[in-house]
């Protein structure tokens, strides 16, 4: 395990590094460049990044016509805009007709922390995965946040992906064999009794996790399902039929997310157990970050005991 | 603009306005008023004004044309079609579920249409986006909208307003059709939105106010804005809503509503007698 970088930074810095070999990207924000770390892009590259201002719906517009005109824009601003305030831009002007334009929410999530619930959007997995053609992830670490934006700059049509704010351990890089695929899920830490499938920053909680777990005698295999959708349904359903339970945590209300995507696959092929590990159905609420996500559970000692719950329901 | 070319124009738009209520009548649904308003300046953009190649829709330095108020499929597509994008047989499939026109303006399956639009207020922006684009790309392409004068009630608009203005896109020249009636009733009644000239000026945009029926006024106006530099243009069409049917002229109710067999035929006579009179 290596450095800390917030997935935002990494995001940032991608962008830069990848502007010269990709001449159609092009870089929105709405007055947030600072926040989401698209500042050094509209530092070194004035002429291809758009400050639109606050004003979030006019943005995805713009950046569509642009996407009509050969341009792979990247639209940038908190997930609870980003998803929240144009979702209905995001699906019409965008998805319906297939267009190129990756709307990147930073922020999402709890771990926002003291500006609170008006800026802790947990329901974007969900309002985003709802809308038909949509590809909605979120990476976990800086090195796979690299590999996800040269990802979708490679792939065409519309997708969703949510930035964290805060610094979050690199994992993915000392992962033998590791590489990044959209819609491809990494087995990180293998295991036979129950498998935690997890999303964003939650993936290092449940390496954690899998590590209380394995103290108390319980093999846990970790997944890092960076991609909610498409969902990667080929390793969901081997990990349900070798392993028997299921826990999914992300940070994220348990509606409609990552969780919903896999009970919703295995209820059909495989039913086993399934214990959605996130947020439950409420609001967030301000305080430093690591205790808005511990008063709402998000911790590894809350996924070790969901886990733990999924292996007593095994049959 | 001589009598030859203003002929051509009447007549084409005459045509289209009969194959904007034929195709309503024959799906019974659609949005009559609001297309007949806005034909004549549709029809001029497309038989005088815009750039566009029918053997290649796509062509990249091709003029771009968003219709905002994307209601207006039956102005949009009848219009393509005559323009010769596809052929008028296939204005059948509109509204149908085993065919291909969609309600609403829709640009994955119908040729020549350049963004699919229907939700009120997002046109606009795209449109911006197109024009943004040939800055970036320093070509001369233009890019033209028709927005509705209900639809600018969302904000959307004018947020799309004041960045056009920031990235002076003198390379976009949008129009709002003002007939005065969204589907509540009149405009200035639902919400008010007047004065749309100095409310417009006071957003960047130079502004031109003309009768949306007169084809001199029209071509002038778009000649005044390909020579208008720095700064969006917007041209404020003064038209009547169900123009050139004569029960649907000025009635909000015509809005989204079908002509039933006996007023189809009606306004199939008085359409086909313009058609008549222009042919001579």
């Amino acid at each position: 395990m290596g450095e800390k970088i917030a997935t935002r930074a990494a995001y940032g810095n991608a962008l830069v590094e990848l502007a010269d070999k990709y001449p159609e990207l092009v870089v929105f924000d709405a007055d947030l460049a600072g926040a989401t770390m698209t500042k050094g892009f509209a530092k070194a590259y004035p002429d291809r990044f758009f400050d639109m201002g606050i004003a979030e719906a006019n943005m995805t517009g713009v950046a569509a016509g642009m996407s009509t005109c050969g341009f792979k824009p990247f639209i940038n601003t908190f997930a609870m805009f980003a998803a929240g305030r144009s979702w209905e831009q995001v699906r019409n002007s965008i998805c319906y007709p297939s267009l190129n334009v990756k709307v990147v929410g930073s922020h999402g999530g709890l771990s926002v922390g003291e500006d609170g619930a008006t800026h802790q959007c947990i329901e974007d997995f969900a309002i985003m995965r709802a809308i038909p053609g949509m590809t909605v992830l979120c990476p976990c670490d800086g090195n796979e946040m690299r590999l996800a934006t040269e990802a979708l700059l490679n792939y065409e049509g519309p997708a969703y992906m949510r930035l964290g704010r805060l610094a979050v351990e690199t994992v993915t890089d000392t992962i033998p064999g590791y590489k990044f695929e959209l819609g491809k899920g990494v087995t990180l830490v293998d295991g036979t009794d129950v498998t935690i499938i997890a999303v964003g920053m939650n993936v290092q909680m449940a390496l954690k996790a899998a590590e209380l777990l394995k103290a108390e005698g319980i093999s846990a295999r970790v997944i890092d399902m960076h991609t909610i959708k498409p969902l990667d349904t080929e390793l969901v359903l081997k990990a349900a039929q070798e392993t028997g339970a299921i826990v999914t945590t992300e940070e994220a209300n348990v509606l409609g997310g990552l969780g919903s995507a896999v009970c919703e696959y295995l209820s059909e092929v495989c039913p086993v157990p399934v214990i959605r590990h996130g947020v439950n159905d409420e609001f967030g609420r301000s305080g430093k970050a690591p205790l808005v996500l511990e008063a709402y559970g998000i911790t590894a000692e809350g996924i070790a005991a969901c886990a733990k719950k999924a292996a007593a329901l095994k049959k | 603009m001589d009598q030859s070319k203003r002929n051509t124009l009447a007549l084409n738009a005459a045509k289209a306005r009969l194959l904007a209520v034929q195709m309503v009548h024959d799906a019974a649904s659609g949005h009559p008023g609001g297309s007949l308003s806005c034909l004549d300046v549709l029809t001029t953009l497309y038989f005088d004004v815009m750039n566009v190649d029918v053997n290649d829709p796509r062509k990249a330095d091709r003029d771009r044309f968003v219709m905002s108020k994307g209601h207006c499929s039956p102005a949009l597509y009848p219009v393509l079609a005559l323009k010769g994008f596809f052929p008028v047989e296939e204005l059948k499939m509109f509204r149908r579920v085993d065919g291909h026109m969609s309600g609403h303006v829709e640009m994955k399956h119908v040729k020549g249409v350049d963004m699919s639009t229907g939700s009120l207020g997002q046109g606009i922006s795209v449109a911006v986006g197109m024009a943004l684009a040939g800055k970036v790309k320093k070509q001369d392409y233009r890019v033209y909208a028709i927005l509705g004068d209900g639809e600018i009630d969302e904000g959307q608009c004018w947020e799309a307003f004041m960045s056009a203005a920031k990235y002076k896109l003198d390379n976009l020249c949008a129009c709002i059709d003002v007939n005065g009636l969204q589907i509540d009733g009149h405009t200035w009644e639902v919400m008010p939105t007047e004065p749309l000239d100095k409310k417009l000026e006071a957003f960047g945009w130079h502004v031109i106010k003309i009768d949306g029926h007169d084809y001199d006024a029209i071509d002038a106006a778009y000649a005044e804005a390909a020579a208008t530099k720095g700064q969006p243009t917007m041209i404020l069409a003064q038209t009547v809503k169900g123009k050139g049917v004569s029960f649907m002229e000025n009635d909000a109710g015509w809005h989204g509503k079908a002509p039933n067999d006996e007023q189809f035929a009606q306004a199939k006579a008085e359409l086909e007698a313009i058609i008549k009179e222009l042919e001579g």
